[in-house]
């Protein structure tokens, strides 16, 4: 089974996030950038289903890691490699203004990466159900809808299933609101996106890091962006709702303080 | 071209999702503030969605659609998709309004994309100048640390948005009276290429943190499993709950029914003390009922301090056991 990972590069959670000069965008100057999370755990179940068909001797399969951007996200590819992915697909698209991820809507995004999934002929693509900087939640699904393939999105477990026939078909278990669950079976080929929990998240081991220096890296040039169909027309700190007060001092300071609310105001202790 | 507005509801169960009627009323806001209609939908089979469309005939809308067809009794994405497509294309609403739950997030970003457009997703506020001029659409960026102000550029086409929950209050529905009227959609039962299961639950929840009075609850500022002990002592110094934001539970170093947020348990408790918690909207939805927060956390522009009442910005390693320890002071006093 042949399966291919939509991952994206983001600011790491702790970055000091700043609005760029044009007031429409982030500013990337000193940003650390990382895999985005959950696109992490589509990797994990992505070396998961192969090395789970390779245990029951349902051939090689391979995972292809696959993601859009500047130069540096090369640095996120070799990350999923070094953690067993068998080979890279670098969709290279300028740093900013024209053409650039940030210039592009949600629709375009996810347009880049389905037309670099289509020369690969997966059985499965997986993406994480989100990223961590936009939020829109929607790249996977957009791209099922493109590549005209069955989705589930918001999956934490995926099995295949001897249907008896001659498609071959996934039964996957994803997540409800609340607390619930639900199982859903489609056919292959087929479009998920991952929840993060379903695996524990993989180290890559020293030899996996080795290794991935000598796997494939290809670089595809990035079509023309299309027109927008939204624009960003602003983007700013958001104002504070509510009056928060901040306590300082030394920690036991601090301490002394809360414990006096505790005390009198939350009346809890 | 119309300005209209086309709100689709969700079902749960025999009911409403509890979204719904917030998504209602921010369609019946937009459509007023652009001098404009307000219709809404609901999506099922036909007799089960007939006594929800009567309820919303109730309401001040220019005309309910009750999308039914036997092949919508449970949700699949090509059956809404597919649904959707054809009532928008014949009732030509230039706004679509969404309640952004799972089930939405799981079709609407295809619905736009069969139409060429996009999705304008878990909009936290939507701005209106006046009647003339385009809405603008606030949604968060880098897990609430930014506002983006989204416009809606292609003229002619169809504006599709999704409302995150609690941004709109549900209260605000204005009452009136419309007429139901059925659309039939035309489906294929092979064009749904997924088959849905039911719904079920794993386990039973054995801790229900929505009764408890305190909770103490740990994020990613833990950093290691090890240290969780820190946060242990406080809670049981304050006789409270151990609850967590996904990550955690994720990582496996507390229990999933232990965390709190809109994959897991919603709280209101007399004191939430967050703890290494940035406060990413997943977690705040599922703690905004909370009395009293109080925050700690190293990072000034965490999330968390704009719901926390009390903030301490800080090293929660030093913080926290001297907190513990004050408050068992108070006990021996």
């Amino acid at each position: 089974m042949k399966v291919v990972v939509a991952v994206k590069q983001v600011p790491e959670r702790d970055a000091v996030v700043r609005v760029a000069a044009d007031g429409r965008g982030v500013d990337e100057r000193d940003v650390a950038w990382t895999m985005n999370e959950p696109d992490a755990y589509a990797l994990e179940e992505a070396l998961q289903l192969k090395e789970r068909a390779g245990a029951a001797g349902l051939g090689e399969g391979e995972v292809v890691v696959l993601c859009a951007g500047p130069a540096r996200v090369q640095s996120t590819l070799r990350e999923a490699l070094a953690k067993g992915a068998d080979r890279a697909v670098h969709v290279v698209t300028p740093e900013a203004g024209e053409g650039s991820l940030a210039g592009r809507d949600s629709l375009d995004v996810a347009r880049l990466l389905a037309d670099a999934v289509k020369a690969e002929n997966a059985d499965l693509v997986l993406t994480g159900l989100q990223s961590d900087d936009l939020g829109a939640g929607q790249t996977g699904v957009v791209m099922a809808e493109l590549l005209g393939v069955p989705h589930a999105t918001l999956v934490l477990q995926v099995e295949l299933v001897d249907g008896g026939g001659d498609t071959p078909t996934i039964r996957v278990k994803r997540e409800l609101e609340d607390g619930w669950m639900q199982q859903v079976e489609m056919p292959l080929p087929a479009l998920l996106t991952i929840q993060s929990g379903g695996n524990r998240l993989r180290y890559a081991t020293l030899m996996g890091i080795k290794r991935a220096r000598q796997k494939e890296m290809r670089e595809v040039q990035a079509v023309a962006a299309g027109r927008r169909v939204d624009e960003v027309v602003k983007v700013s700190i958001p104002a504070r709702v509510k009056q928060t007060e901040m306590l300082t001092g030394s920690a036991d300071e601090i301490a002394a303080k809360l414990v006096e609310r505790l005390r009198f105001e939350v009346k809890v202790l | 071209m119309s300005r209209d507005v086309l709100v689709v509801l969700e079902t749960k169960g025999a009911g409403w999702h509890r979204m719904s009627f917030e998504a209602l009323a921010a369609g019946q806001k937009l459509a007023a503030d652009l001098g404009a209609a307000c219709s809404a939908a609901v999506v099922g089979e036909g007799a089960a969605i007939a006594p929800l469309a009567a309820e919303l005939a109730t309401k001040k809308l220019a005309a309910v659609f009750a999308v039914g067809d036997a092949l919508l009794s449970q949700y699949a994405a090509d059956g809404w998709v597919a649904a959707l497509a054809q009532l928008i294309a014949e009732t030509q609403p230039k706004y679509v309004v969404f309640p952004h739950t799972y089930q939405v997030r799981d079709f609407a970003p295809a619905l736009a994309t069969r139409m060429g457009e996009v999705l304008i997703g878990d909009v936290t506020a939507i701005q209106v100048a006046d009647a003339q001029s385009e809405p603008v659409f606030v949604r968060q960026w880098m897990q609430g640390k930014l506002n983006a102000e989204y416009r809606h550029g292609d003229a002619g086409g169809v504006c599709f948005v999704s409302v995150q929950a609690g941004s709109f209050r549900a209260d605000a529905v204005v009452d009136g009276a419309s007429e139901v009227k059925t659309f039939a959609p035309t489906l294929e039962a092979g064009a749904i290429r997924t088959k849905p299961g039911e719904a079920f639950r794993e386990a039973t929840q054995t801790v229900d943190l929505s009764t408890a009075p305190v909770i103490v609850s740990v994020g990613r500022g833990i950093g290691e499993q090890e240290n969780l002990k820190l946060v242990e002592d406080l809670a049981a110094a304050l006789g409270g709950e151990i609850a967590a934001s996904r990550p955690i539970c994720d990582a496996g170093w507390l229990p999933m029914e232990r965390q709190v947020g809109s994959s897991g348990q919603t709280v209101a408790p007399k004191l939430y003390l967050a703890v290494g918690i940035s406060g990413a909207i997943q977690h705040l939805v599922g703690m905004k009922g909370a009395k009293t927060v109080i925050a700690i956390n190293k990072d000034a522009d965490a999330p968390i301090f704009e719901v926390a009442d009390i903030g301490v910005v800080g090293d929660l390693f030093e913080i926290v056991p001297a907190l513990t320890k004050a408050i068992r002071a108070q006990g021996t006093a």
